[in-house]
């Protein structure tokens, strides 16, 4: 390079250390706090609303979102328990929210959305549909409500 | 220079049209809200649904505005830098493509058949004249391209050894960018949804059709912000009575730009289904890129102006800020430049937060999105855009600024409000405020069950701020509309400020040739983006029947046009 200044030098040196430290730091949290989606390909199994124990701690939810309602529209587990979501839409796009959890998933028609959570305070956790979904969006909300005791 | 009848009425149109249609897309921008912070709990307002008004105001105001702009902002510098004009019939032929578009995709929104949002997201299906209408938009957005092109490798003939002017540079990469990614929006809205949209077609794939949305709905937003940087680059330093600090670090952030912007549309897809998580990590990762041509303009736009406060007499580290010619009337672009400039430190921030697959599941689809691009194409691209219109307007029309002291002060009103505004959403978002939402209906309507008070605050914020932004936008339209309206006084002239460089490095071959780039650009693309095409059509089941905003029942595929 002919006549770089030297302050260009340092410029160049500092946006290669913020922008290692930027991808170190998106390495280091994934699988740590929660992780991208799981990419799994469609089956019809997962467009029945559902609610399944596994295990006492362990739930699996097909949530299913519909202009303008999920269903189920109310979750009920026990404090601590962990659920797999499986998302998905029979209309148009949807979002499925879960702000205190971080749970961030588009209901998409034809197509499962997967995520892990686990609820460890009691509570009641509002799923809000945040993708415009026709005139009935903005009454689009369901709840996860963790209140029963884990039985030992 | 003097240019021919013919161009300056194409500019004019250019210019008029968007600037006009902006009081629609500032009035429901107002309106957004109000409606958001309950002050109304209403489906509309004066015959405008909330959503066909959210609709009109994306559309509008971040297509119709921008793209009109890049092209005649494009007409303006590649016609002032290689000093010949562009061909009359092909640029007429791309304006009316354009405006006819405009008003096909009007019409459809205005008559509330087209209620689907700026993104158009299948299987919302809007009225095919709106699609329609955004591809002869698009289209019609292409055609100047060739034209440059052709005049570009002329001029370039007879000055093989000269640099290549750094805007006409900008003009060309910004439109290339545009070219490519608009293919793939074309193809999703010609191949799979008007077809579909007419009832011709049964179903459509939704996962391919976001996917090919987003390989145009990122490099879009390069699209926006090009223009801006070009004036950023080439006008800024000689407004603030300075110089480029260096004229190559523009040219090679600008090559940057063309590498690392289409290829890393999936980040806008970190939520969707069927697309695997390594996809959306590499593209993740490839989005810091943009990282480095940020931080060298940063620097050279720093720099630069470092170098004008110096010579105005600044003393110290950080005083040059103090020198800088912020309320002069005579150089109002500075002030539309450096307000933008202002905003973006806190837009490019935001969007860094963004790129980062993790804390994407934070704020996707929450208000802090509108939070940040408010503060990008809302910022930077929004002031440059109306500035720029303006100094066009009167310098090709040899009329004088309409109030050029109120004129001044319309970047810094807006800049605080805009403050204002995106404060009040950013934090919304990240207490679960959802985007796109009539929250007034029901989370901001104490007498609805959903009623959720801790956003009060927040959209109490976006609402002072919203109403100071269009307070500024009513003084620009004064300025404008009053402009335009008054009597020519001065010579008529195509007009930019020039800015020298203060290192004018040697032309290096590398810098000044599109070849290479171009073959760089694609062969990251296809690496990029066939594993996640292939997972588009791989992994989602049956494809969506039509649906409209109304009704969860979807339509029958005999009834063609609703
Ligand atoms: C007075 C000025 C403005 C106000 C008060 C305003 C307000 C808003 C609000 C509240 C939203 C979010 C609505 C929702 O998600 O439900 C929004 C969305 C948006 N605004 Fe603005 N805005 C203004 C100017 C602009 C300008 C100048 C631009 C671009 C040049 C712009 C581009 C957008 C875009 C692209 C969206 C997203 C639309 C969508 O989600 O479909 N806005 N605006
Ligand atoms: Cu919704
Ligand atoms: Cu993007």
């Amino acid at each position: 390079m002919p006549e770089m200044d030297p302050s260009e030098k340092k410029v160049l040196v500092t946006t290669g250390i913020v922008l290692m430290l930027f991808i170190f730091s998106v390495l280091y949290a994934r699988n740590r706090n929660n992780d991208l989606p799981e990419c799994i390909p469609y089956n019809k199994t997962y467009t029945e609303p559902k609610i399944s124990k596994i295990d006492d701690s362990t739930y699996q939810v097909f949530a299913v979102a519909k202009m303008w309602q999920f269903e189920p529209s109310k979750i009920y587990i026990p404090v601590g328990s962990e659920v797999d979501f499986y998302v998905t839409s029979m209309d148009v796009v949807h979002g499925f929210n879960i702000p205190e959890k971080n749970v961030n998933l588009m209901a998409v028609y034809g197509n499962i959305n997967k995520t892990t959570v686990k609820f460890e305070k009691a509570g009641v956790y509002k799923i809000t549909c945040h993708e415009y979904c026709g005139i009935g969006h903005q009454s689009m909300q369901a709840e996860v409500i963790v209140n029963i005791p884990l039985n030992k | 220079m003097q240019i021919s009848k013919s161009l300056k009425r194409l500019i004019y149109w250019q210019l008029g049209i968007p600037v006009t249609l902006l009081t629609i897309g500032i009035y429901h921008g107002l309106m957004q809200t109000i409606y958001r912070s309950g002050l109304i709990h209403q489906n509309s307002f004066a015959h405008l649904d909330y959503y066909q008004g959210l609709t009109l105001h994306g559309v509008i105001n971040a297509i119709v505005l921008t793209t009109f702009f890049a092209v005649a902002f494009g007409h303006a510098t590649i016609t002032f830098y290689l000093k010949s004009e562009p061909n009359k019939f092909i640029s007429w032929l791309s304006f009316w493509l354009m405006a006819i578009g405009t008003d096909f995709a009007a019409w459809a929104m205005l008559s509330g058949k087209a209620s689907v949002l700026y993104t158009f997201y299948p299987p919302l299906k809007g009225h095919p004249l709106f699609y329609l209408g955004a591809a002869l938009l698009i289209v019609g957005s292409w055609l100047p391209l060739f034209d440059w092109a052709r005049m570009y490798v002329h001029w370039k003939k007879s000055n093989r050894e000269t640099k290549t002017p750094l805007a006409v540079l900008g003009t060309l990469v910004n439109f290339i960018i545009w070219f490519v990614c608009t293919l793939a929006v074309a193809y999703e809205v010609l191949v799979l949804l008007l077809p579909w949209a007419l009832g011709w077609k049964p179903t459509v794939n939704v996962t391919l059709a976001r996917t090919l949305f987003w390989f145009f709905g990122h490099a879009l937003v390069y699209f926006w912000l090009l223009p801006a940087y070009i004036m950023f680059y080439t006008m800024l330093p000689k407004l603030a009575g300075g110089k480029l600090f260096s004229d190559l670090a523009g040219r090679i952030a600008l090559f940057l730009f063309l590498i690392f912007s289409v290829p890393v549309g999936v980040h806008h897809q970190y939520s969707d289904p069927s697309i695997s998580q390594g996809i959306k990590l590499f593209q993740g990762l490839l989005t810091y890129g943009v990282t480095i041509p940020s931080f060298i303009t940063a620097f050279t736009l720093a720099a630069s102006l470092e170098y004008a406060g110096k010579k105005r007499g600044s003393k110290g580290l950080l005083g040059f800020f103090k020198k800088l010619p912020y309320l002069d009337p005579n150089r109002y672009l500075f002030a539309y430049m450096i307000c933008g400039l202002i905003l973006f430190i806190f837009g490019g921030l935001t969007g860094m937060v963004n790129a980062s697959g993790q804390l994407n599941s934070v704020v996707h689809n929450t208000a802090w999105l509108p939070g940040h691009f408010h503060m990008t194409v809302a910022g930077p691209v929004f002031l440059a855009i109306i500035g720029m219109s303006l100094y066009l307007y009167s310098t090709n029309s040899g009329k004088k600024i309409f109030l050029p002291r109120l004129n001044v002060i319309i970047p810094y009103l807006w800049l605080i409000g805009i403050l204002i505004f995106s404060t009040g959403l950013s934090w919304g978002g990240l207490i679960g405020e959802p985007r796109r939402t009539n929250l007034g209906l029901t989370y901001l309507n104490p007498k609805n069950e959903l009623f959720t008070p801790e956003w009060v605050p927040t959209t109490m914020l976006a609402l002072l701020g919203g109403i100071i932004m269009t307070i500024a936008a009513l003084f620009f339209f004064i300025v404008f509309f009053g402009t335009m309206f008054s009597r020519k006084k001065v010579q008529a002239q195509l007009t930019l400020p020039v800015s020298e460089a203060l290192h004018d490095e040697k032309r290096i071959p590398l810098f000044d040739t599109f070849k290479p780039w171009l073959v760089t650009m694609a062969v990251i693309l296809v690496i990029s983006y066939t594993p996640a095409l292939i997972n588009a059509l791989k992994n989602p089941g049956p494809g969506a029947p039509r649906f409209t905003p109304d009704s969860p029942v979807p339509q029958e595929t005999s009834n063609t046009i609703k």
